[in-house]
């Protein structure tokens, strides 16, 4: 981060030129290969999976892990922008889907062997295989602790039983991070193995048909008697809840972005269209209740921005930031709720159309106050720590 | 082979709407986002292939002040070997003529082969590669769609003509030419050359290191001076069609099917 000094004003930049250049290579190549098919792949309920190969290829998966793994390595704000500049083809599924190493990768990263990186990160990383994040299950998502998918060693291996759900990139991954439980009951039991999709026992059920981020595929896995090889399993054996709760901070950090730039989105085609839109012998926006309704809209995604930005230079100076990526989440989210929102409110009828990308961004928001934990369980997080 | 390629920085008319300013003295210019001369950034693509095919060296040299870095930082990370930054205060202000004076000077500096420049840029005038040519007395093509190296002294060049039509010329080295788009597919920046470039220093050439005088170049130099910037009155024949994308599409086919000219 740089710290602007323009005589006695002084304020933090949170983007350098090094910044500003990866955005507009990242928006160069979504704006030419994603938007002009989004919509048909929205439709399709996937992407053509040449995305991840190209993708690789630029190095943008790579952005944020280190270059030992074949990273490009990078800092927060360089995570940040490929997660914005992604949500900018319109489509939160394909951010998401693409974007599943981002929440896939990390535990590996952080508590793996070299072997294990060798095996598992890098072909991910070079767009070559497809990761995805194996925790929820359909008995429960919020209590991770409980979880009840058991691994049960038997000489190398561990026999994997259960099931888990709601899976992102759960139809196409080649390998799942996959939380189970190896010891006894509660937080102290859970360890993660890499599961490969190719293990006998291991099947996919169909995709998932869900509300919004249609590009992203979705999934239910069942694994039935699946045998894994002792040397998958990633940190020590039933540490994996804490490896799960670290893991969280990230994803959260990247639910705010997603939840800001679902909101920047709807924002930014509300004040083209009111413009554009006729009623009663002028524009929407000649109307000051219109007006003042875009200006609260703008003002809520700029404060939310700029306070998720805040903790993200707070957690990259290394400090404790559990509450307040907390507070900043549900925050981003209760503002994407109200923006997107108004935005189609904006739009009246066409708003409610197949084709409108604020019909898209109403559908996708929802997710956001779900997934990486909920409204409720950041609540329960925070009530804590205050 | 020596290659240099000219490029601009210029609004990104794929991230901004383009009006004018109230004044009517320029484009507002408020808020716009930037980015490389697209036909620039074809040339730049057209110079990293040759020197892939037979070697050498691409540099990128603008003229414009510290903002036009990003531009060259841009196409360095793409894969042009040097940048060159040719800024100065006399400098602002200067038409076709003075940017050709200033470009002519760095390439007197160099060694090249070959000056590429784009076909055009946001000023739609394409008059710097042409101008250019003449100062340096080079031979020169415009629009060119295709390069072909025939031995270390000549080129096969396309040009796009008129009606869609092909002509082939054989050119002499050193010579410039101005690059039509489509020429071939531009490739992406990846995460790896910005890192490489990242922190590379760009050299800065002013008037004085160029043997540029002031008066030459910049607004005191220009010959051509706009006089104002207005959007056209409506014509008469002309019909601006209004709807969604679609109801237009069908208005246009309704209305050249009326007129001839669709069967
Ligand atoms: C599109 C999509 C993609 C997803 N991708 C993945 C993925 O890749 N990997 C993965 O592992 N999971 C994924 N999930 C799952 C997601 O993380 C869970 O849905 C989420 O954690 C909530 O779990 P649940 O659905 O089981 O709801 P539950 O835990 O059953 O919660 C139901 C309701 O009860 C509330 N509640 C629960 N506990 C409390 C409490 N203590 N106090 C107050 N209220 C409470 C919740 O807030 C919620 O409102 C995805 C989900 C969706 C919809």
């Amino acid at each position: 981060m740089n710290s602007n000094k323009q005589s006695e004003k002084v304020y933090q930049e949170y983007f350098t030129k090094e910044h500003n250049l990866l955005r507009s290579a990242v928006r160069d190549w979504i704006r030419k290969e994603v938007v002009p098919n989004i919509d048909d792949w929205e439709e399709a309920g996937e992407f053509p999976k040449e995305l991840y190969g190209m993708a690789g290829e630029l190095g943008f998966l790579g952005i944020g892990f280190p270059e030992e793994v074949g990273g490009a390595s990078g800092d927060i704000f360089d995570a940040i922008i490929l997660n914005e500049e992604m949500m900018r083809s319109g489509s939160g599924g394909f951010a998401a889907g693409l974007g599943s190493l981002g929440i896939a990768l990390p535990p590996i990263v952080k508590k793996g062997t070299a072997e294990q990186k060798e095996r598992f990160v890098k072909p991910v990383i070079a767009g070559k295989k497809i990761a995805a994040l194996g925790i929820t299950e359909p008995g429960g998502g919020s209590d991770v602790a409980n979880i009840q998918t058991t691994a049960v060693r038997d000489g190398n291996d561990y026999i994997v039983n259960g099931s888990k759900t709601f899976i992102t990139s759960g139809v196409r991954a080649d390998q799942l991070t996959c939380a189970v439980r190896t010891g006894g009951k509660g937080a102290h039991g859970i360890s993660f193995l890499v599961i490969e999709s190719d293990t006998p026992g291991y099947s996919v059920g169909k995709k998932l048909k869900k509300t919004g981020w249609w590009a992203s595929d979705t999934a239910e896995i069942f694994l039935d008697n699946c045998r894994v090889p002792a040397e998958n399993l990633i940190g020590e054996e039933n540490m994996g809840f804490y490896t799960i709760m670290e893991n969280f901070q990230m994803e959260r950090l990247q639910l705010c972005v997603m939840a800001n730039m679902t909101a920047q989105m709807a924002l930014e085609e509300a004040l083209k269209y009111t413009k554009e839109r006729h009623a009663f012998g002028k524009p929407l926006s000649g109307f000051q209740v219109t007006r003042h309704k875009l200006v609260d809209m703008a003002t809520l995604v700029e404060v939310s921005r700029e306070f998720t930005y805040r903790v993200a230079s707070k957690i990259q100076a290394g400090l404790n930031q559990v509450k307040e990526i907390s507070m900043a989440k549900n925050f981003a989210c209760s503002i994407s709720d109200k923006v997107t929102y108004d935005a189609v409110q904006l739009f009246g009828g066409y708003g409610y159309m197949r084709g409108y990308l604020v019909e898209r961004l109403y559908r996708d928001n929802r997710i956001l106050s779900i997934g990486g934990g909920t409204t409720e369980i950041m609540k329960e997080i925070i009530s804590k720590l205050m | 082979m020596e290659i240099l390629v000219c490029v601009k920085r210029v609004p990104d008319t794929s991230e901004n709407e383009i009006g004018v300013n109230s004044a009517g003295t320029d484009i507002d210019r408020d808020d716009l986002v930037y980015s490389v001369n697209e036909w620039d950034n074809y040339a730049v693509e057209e110079a990293i292939q040759i020197v892939d095919r037979v070697g050498g060296k691409v540099t990128v040299v603008a003229v414009g002040d510290s903002e036009s870095e990003e531009v060259l930082r841009r196409e360095m990370a793409m894969g042009a070997n040097d940048g060159l930054l040719l800024s100065d205060d006399s400098f602002g202000g200067s038409d076709g003529k003075g940017i050709a004076t200033i470009l002519k000077a760095a390439v007197k500096k160099g060694n090249y082969d070959l000056v590429l420049t784009g076909a055009q840029a946001d000023a739609g005038a394409g008059q710097v590669g042409g101008m250019l040519a003449a100062m340096l007395d080079q031979p020169y093509a415009s629009l060119v769609n295709s390069i072909e190296i025939i031995n270390d002294k000549t080129l096969k060049v396309g040009r796009e003509i008129e009606g869609g039509n092909q002509e082939m010329n054989e050119i002499q080295m050193p010579c410039v030419l101005s690059i039509q788009t489509g020429i071939n597919e531009p490739r992406y920046v990846g995460i790896r050359g910005i890192r490489k470039v990242a922190s590379v220093e760009i050299p800065v050439l002013g008037a004085l290191d160029l043997g540029v005088s002031s008066g030459s170049v910049g607004s005191a130099g220009a010959k051509v001076k706009v006089q104002d910037y207005f959007v056209p009155q409506l014509g008469k024949g002309a019909e601006i069609l209004e709807g969604s994308t679609e109801e237009i599409i069908d208005k246009l086919i309704e209305l050249l099917k009326v007129k001839g000219g669709l069967k």
